[in-house]
């Protein structure tokens, strides 16, 4: 076998591709180099996930990109300017501040809520769902019973109660949105623990004298991470919508902050004469949410070849 | 959604009475357990998370005597499972306090304005299965063409598009650029004091009371914010049709009946639609459910006197008791439609029938 080897050497699409991996890590390449072939067949999956690099870019660059404050205004000669004039590429608002410095500032919350909502959700989706399915019984009937009790709920109008109960604020929309947004998560957690759960590695880790507790979190929550980043990147553009649809009811991040739902609301009062003001963060939102979306699509494909035949 | 999804496909011709009175229980605890914990959270954001709802209720300025008597008339003073168990009661028979802000009990503000919502929703649910279900059954037959792209495009933005964005900018053209619809709001103010509605329902009542002037009044004013959310349903009805008729037009009885030498049309809207119908039916209650949630954001725009402007305006006056009294019966209705549509695909579904 190894004689071919050492007459031609391997391109490196050859070595990635080989049956035969010398090592563990040969092998995680040459998978993860399919499955970005898989990817990036998708041109709409990379199309969306160039939308999300260009936001974590704009996010952290964002006191280069900014041309102007996005806080302090020109009042005097700068308000409510058309998109298009000198130096202000969207247009400024009614204090006088530049859209575009807004958005570009507004990004960075955006991404803060997605991230903060992924972090703590996810976890407790992951560990209801694996401990529900690892343990089986009454704990799987009580967790689960528990899980679509939450399914159940209508999600926006649950996170405004919490809002309203909390005040106001960014943190509380985040902690809001968490709350409704775990149970997803933990089904799914649930539905890939059951697959694995007689498997005979999880036997042979049994046999070798495992915790419970340390099967479950090392060897039953990686194999649920798969399903479990397709579902959280799908969902992605959902909490960005509960997010700006709590910020434009005013419930979300308060008014100075950047956020592009809290800007939609202020807008409202001009859309009749000021278009833009409102127009402009709502497309950064239908920009972004669909780069979530078509990315989301793209790496359930990618990632899940059972589901893509459709 | 809480399709259990342990159903096994196939399963005996008949099941033992025991069998049945063992669902029926279990479906009972479902249902028990679901709105109890609905009214848990509830009770958790209104009791729980405020650290004095006392002072919530009367602002800190009361008088301390004031605060004693209203504490103990709030039943504040009892163990909290005490407390829950008369939160469940008052619940159960409608009892959800005053508002601060109507100075009406709550019950009697949502009897007003829930038929507004109900209305906006069966028409946006409406629109939304008559256009996204042929859309989805075109894209599904002719998968991969230019339609099943487009199609696939107009899903995906109504997927990602913030709803009051939209109807923002629906209002800014069908309104006030084209004046194609009437301003926001339900009725002329003209036609307010003339017209006495009998179910709630404008669009009905005004066609029973023949009043035509009426109807097409309710009709301009009703027509954009249910176009937009029939936008919202008609994105997730068109998905969910494709991927259940691929689903169907892959199976062995669909090439049985073109070796028949059906039509095609027939195959595709008498055999294949036929049975992802029942599917279908689960999908289109779900999106129901989920407009009369997304009203709550669609009225604020349209200033519709519905339940969903009604909780945001007690929202932003801090008015728990409106607020609170509100969700529970959004929730419940979301609920029902949740659990009557899982019940509705279990007993349509010959396939589910039994577990």
């Amino acid at each position: 076998m190894s004689t071919i080897t050492e007459t031609r050497p391997m391109t490196r699409r050859e070595w990635l591709l080989s049956d035969r991996p010398q090592s563990r890590t040969q092998a995680r390449l040459g998978r993860a180099y399919m499955t970005w072939q898989r990817f990036a067949a998708n041109r709409l999956a990379v199309l969306g996930l160039i939308i999300l690099l260009a936001l974590v870019f704009v996010a952290a660059f964002a006191d280069f990109l900014a041309p102007h404050s996005p806080y302090l205004g020109d009042l005097a000669n700068a308000r409510l300017l058309p998109p298009g004039s000198p130096g202000y590429l969207l247009g400024t608002d009614d204090l006088g501040r530049d859209i575009l410095s807004r958005l570009i500032h507004g990004s960075r919350l955006t991404l803060a809520v997605v991230l903060l909502v992924a972090i703590i959700a996810a976890p407790i989706g992951l560990i209801v769902g694996a401990v529900a399915g690892y343990a089986g019984g009454w704990v799987d009937a009580v967790l689960m019973r528990i899980t679509d009790i939450f399914l159940a709920f209508p999600k926006l109008v649950l996170a405004l109660a919490f809002v309203a109960a909390l005040g106001p604020g960014i943190e509380n929309a985040v902690i809001a949105i968490a709350i409704t947004s775990w149970p997803p998560y933990a089904r799914i957690a649930r539905a890939e623990t059951l697959t694995v759960r007689n498997s005979d590695y999880i036997a042979a880790v049994q046999l070798m004298g495992a915790s419970p507790i340390r099967i479950v979190f090392r060897h039953v929550m990686p194999m649920c991470m798969s399903s479990l980043i397709v579902r959280v990147t799908l969902d992605m553009a959902g909490i960005i919508l509960t997010a700006a649809g709590l910020g434009f009811l005013g419930l979300g991040a308060q008014p100075p902050l950047p956020e592009w739902g809290a800007m939609i609301a202020s807008g409202r009062r001009f859309i009749l004469d000021q278009w833009w003001v409102a127009t402009m963060p709502g497309i950064a939102i239908l920009i972004v949410s669909l780069g979530f979306n078509l990315l989301g699509d793209g790496l359930r494909d990618a990632l899940d070849p059972r589901e893509s035949g459709q | 959604m809480s399709m259990s999804g342990t159903e096994t496909v196939g399963g005996r011709k008949r099941a033992r009475p025991g069998k049945i009175v063992a669902a029926v229980l279990r479906f009972l605890v479902v249902v028990v357990t679901t709105y109890l914990g609905l009214l848990a959270v509830t009770f958790f954001i209104g009791r729980v998370i405020p650290i004095d709802p006392v002072l919530a209720v009367l602002g800190d300025r009361a008088p301390t005597h004031v605060v004693e008597r209203t504490r103990e008339a709030m039943g504040l003073n009892l163990p909290l499972y005490q407390q829950f168990f008369i939160y469940v009661r008052q619940a159960l028979t409608g009892e959800f306090g005053v508002s601060v802000l109507t100075t009406n009990p709550v019950m009697t503000d949502i009897r007003r304005v829930f038929p507004a919502t109900m209305e906006l929703a069966t028409l946006g649910t409406l629109i939304g299965a008559l256009i996204g279900v042929p859309l989805g059954v075109l894209a599904a037959v002719k998968r991969g063409s230019i339609a099943d792209q487009i199609v696939r495009v107009i899903g995906l933005v109504g997927y990602s598009v913030p709803i009051f964005w939209l109807a923002l900018l629906s209002l800014l053209v069908f309104y006030a650029r084209l004046k194609w619809v009437a301003y926001p709001g339900r009725i002329d103010i003209v036609f307010e004091y003339t017209f006495t509605p009998i179910t709630g329902f404008y669009l009905l009542d005004s066609l029973w009371q023949r009043q035509w002037d009426v109807f097409f009044d309710v009709f301009r004013h009703i027509i954009l914010p249910a176009a937009l959310l029939g936008y919202f349903s008609l994105a997730y009805i068109s998905r969910m049709t494709r991927s259940f008729m691929l689903n169907e037009l892959q199976q062995e009885y669909i090439v049985a009946a073109r070796a028949k030498g059906l039509s095609e049309t027939r195959i595709i809207w008498g055999h294949a639609l036929r049975n992802a119908a029942v599917p279908l039916v689960t999908v289109i209650a779900l999106s129901y459910a989920g407009l009369l949630e997304g009203s709550v954001l669609t009225e604020t725009v349209f200033a519709w006197p519905g339940l969903g402007l009604y909780i945001t305006n007690s929202l932003q006056n801090a008015d728990m008791n409106a607020v609170l009294g509100g969700t529970i019966v959004i929730g419940s209705v979301f609920i029902g439609i949740n659990l009557l549509s899982d019940l509705l695909y279990r007993t349509l579904d010959p396939r589910t029938r039994q577990r």
